[in-house]
């Protein structure tokens, strides 16, 4: 997707200052985040900065205390997961909310089972399983393997390839590349880089490894103590740049924390 | 560190030959079924040892009134109560209540026959109904309120042994005329007929468990609970569901045994036909924890629990010492489940 693409089509997704606080804790205090159709948005930060809260907002897992969500330059308020998906916004977790003593084909219609009338049509999920699993270029030994027996990086990859069948207009993966070797990650980040080439959906990834990163995503937004402080396109920032900014944000606290403890 | 991962496009890397298992079964359980399908036929062979071993022991356990008392009554009691169990175990739940159930629906049936005047048919119905409201009750406290349901189900289970004894004044009634019209569509009458009810209901809840919707999000549940609640499945109704179910399933019980024994006796409620059942479906291979199990696990394990049951009695063995072999069963199966699980896991690897 060029820019131009982007500056006729609208956002897929605005978010308008968005606060969550949970009693006294501010979890997020003024986010402002904006996503282009058919673009892949990255969102780094560190642990507990608010990613997680704002992914759970976006999803409709919770609402905002303030703030606004536009989808497709239409206010929406989305009330539940379900309902949020239905308007094709869809989130692949960390938990990747696999069941891991089901097949893997099961695992992929998990609540949108196919059935002829009260009974399931195993052979239908099964077939339309695997061909979606062959065309994403999912290697897995079989689609009637346990999801127990698959490896980190098969078991992510079926958890996006499943996001993907309901054909969602946004599709928001959860550090999908953690406690994931080099290789596993390729497969998830290939899988990315074809929904992208497809253009379908637009795609935030909410990550820690930077390099990973700014290899698939079109754009970077940090976020930092509940707000984005930082919203680059992938080009014009480097790994290094990001890394630093953290780091600098860890020295400055800690530089704070000594202060007040002399 | 930007350039670390361009990858070629065969992506997963997963060693061929792994397959082994796939295909043919077209189950949706599919793998999970295989190997579960181990476990069942084991459990198929012990109840056929067990039955063969009573036999050379004492020809008398092959008798036609022996024959009858392990499958038209024994048998029958246990399963129709281990598949509600089973699905509630599965969905990571128990009910200890259901015993007390048995006792309960129809004496409450018998009270509104026999004093207040409600049509012999509604009366049996609206006992049925409590089964199903009673489950409701341990599904709200247990999903709504967030009680565990081990404690939730002593509870209400206390209460309806209570308040049976306190109403009944524990004593046993005969089951009035006109109740017993229609005893041979429960259990009563023809002396095959509770061994129906009992082979009809296993196929149904296993056909329930493996290929509807019910059943895979009943696994899903006590798999992945948090995962099944962000897949958009409704935990608090498959769990209520499975309550009220095991609930209605005690009541029925309960009726059938009034019909087969043509008493109402408080002392056909207690902790036992929970335990019978329970222990039907963790020797069949339902897993305590959630997440696994199989109904014709359960129907096996009951068959072996009725042979024991009643092939003691015929070698003269006391009732007491049952329970020492109930219990060795038991640990047997879960000794054996623990092992299994190991293996099944390090084959996975």
């Amino acid at each position: 997707m060029t820019e131009q693409n982007i500056a006729h089509t609208g956002d897929a997704l605005r978010v308008e200052n968005v606060s969550k606080r949970y009693g006294a804790v501010t979890a997020l205090t003024d986010i402002n985040l904006r996503l282009g159709k058919g673009e892949v948005l990255g969102l780094i930060g560190d642990n507990g900065a608010g990613k997680s809260t704002l992914l759970k907002i976006i999803c409709g897992f919770q609402p905002p205390t303030t703030g606004q969500l536009y989808l497709e330059d239409q206010p929406v308020h989305l009330k539940s997961v379900d309902h949020a998906r239905s308007l094709g916004i869809d989130a692949v977790y960390q938990d990747l909310a696999l069941v891991n003593q089901l097949p893997v084909y099961v695992n992929m219609f998990l609540n949108r089972e196919k059935v002829r009338g009260p009974l399931l049509n195993s052979r239908a999920m099964r077939r339309e399983a695997k061909a979606r699993l062959d065309e994403m270029n999912v290697r897995i030994p079989s689609e009637n393997a346990l999801v127990a027996q698959l490896s980190g990086g098969q078991r992510q990859a079926i958890a996006v390839a499943r996001s993907v069948f309901s054909n969602p207009k946004i599709l928001l993966l959860d550090e999908p590349l953690a406690a994931m070797g080099v290789k596993e990650g390729a497969i998830i980040l290939d899988l990315v880089r074809r929904l992208k080439e497809q253009g379908n959906v637009s795609i935030i990834i909410i990550a820690h490894n930077y390099g990973q990163v700014l290899e698939v995503c079109d754009r970077v937004n940090m976020i930092q103590g509940g707000k984005i402080t930082l919203d680059k396109r992938s080009a014009e920032t480097s790994a290094q740049e990001l890394t630093e900014i953290v780091v600098a944000e860890y020295r400055k606290a800690l530089l704070e924390r000594q202060q007040m403890a002399g | 560190m930007s350039e670390t991962t361009q990858s070629s496009p065969g992506v997963v890397g997963s060693p061929p030959g792994r397959d082994a298992r796939a295909g043919g079964n077209r189950s949706p359980l599919g793998m999970l079924q295989q190997l579960a399908r181990q476990r069942e036929a084991a459990v198929f062979v012990i109840a056929v040892l067990t039955f063969v071993a009573f036999w050379l022991a004492n020809s008398a356990f092959v008798s036609s009134t022996t024959l009858s008392i392990t499958f038209n009554y024994t048998f029958p009691a246990i399963i129709i109560i281990a598949l509600g169990e089973v699905l509630l175990l599965i969905s990571g739940e128990i009910d200890l209540s259901v015993g007390f159930m048995v006792g309960f629906a129809p004496f409450m049936a018998y009270f509104l026959d026999a004093y207040y005047h409600v049509p012999a048919l509604l009366a049996v119905v609206i006992g049925l109904l409590l089964g199903v409201i009673v489950g409701w009750v341990n599904g709200f406290l247990t999903v709504t309120i967030g009680v565990p349901s081990f404690i939730t189900t002593l509870g209400t289970g206390f209460i309806l042994w209570g308040v049976m004894l306190y109403t009944s004044h524990a004593e046993p009634v005969p089951v009035p005329a006109n109740m017993a019209n229609f005893g041979h569509w429960l259990g009563g009458g023809n002396k095959y007929s509770w061994l129906i009810w009992a082979v009809v209901l296993t196929l149904i809840f296993h056909t329930l468990l493996t290929r509807t919707r019910w059943g895979l999000h009943t696994v899903s549940v006590g798999g992945n609970l948090l995962g099944a609640r962000e897949a958009g499945i409704s935990v608090a109704k498959i769990k209520y569901g499975n309550f009220m179910l095991t609930g209605v399933l005690g009541a029925l019980v309960g009726f059938q045994t009034m019909y087969y024994t043509a008493t109402i006796d408080p002392n056909s409620a207690s902790y036992t036909p929970m335990f019978n059942a329970v222990t039907a479906a963790v020797i069949g291979g339902t897993a305590m924890l959630g997440g696994s199990g199989t109904i014709m696990g359960a129907f096996f394990g009951a068959i072996v629990l009725a042979n024991l049951s009643v092939g003691f009695a015929v070698q003269g063995v006391s009732a007491n010492v049952i329970y020492v072999i109930d219990g060795a069963a038991i640990l047997i199966a879960m000794v054996a489940n623990v092992q299994l699980t190991r293996l099944r896991e390090r084959g996975g690897r």
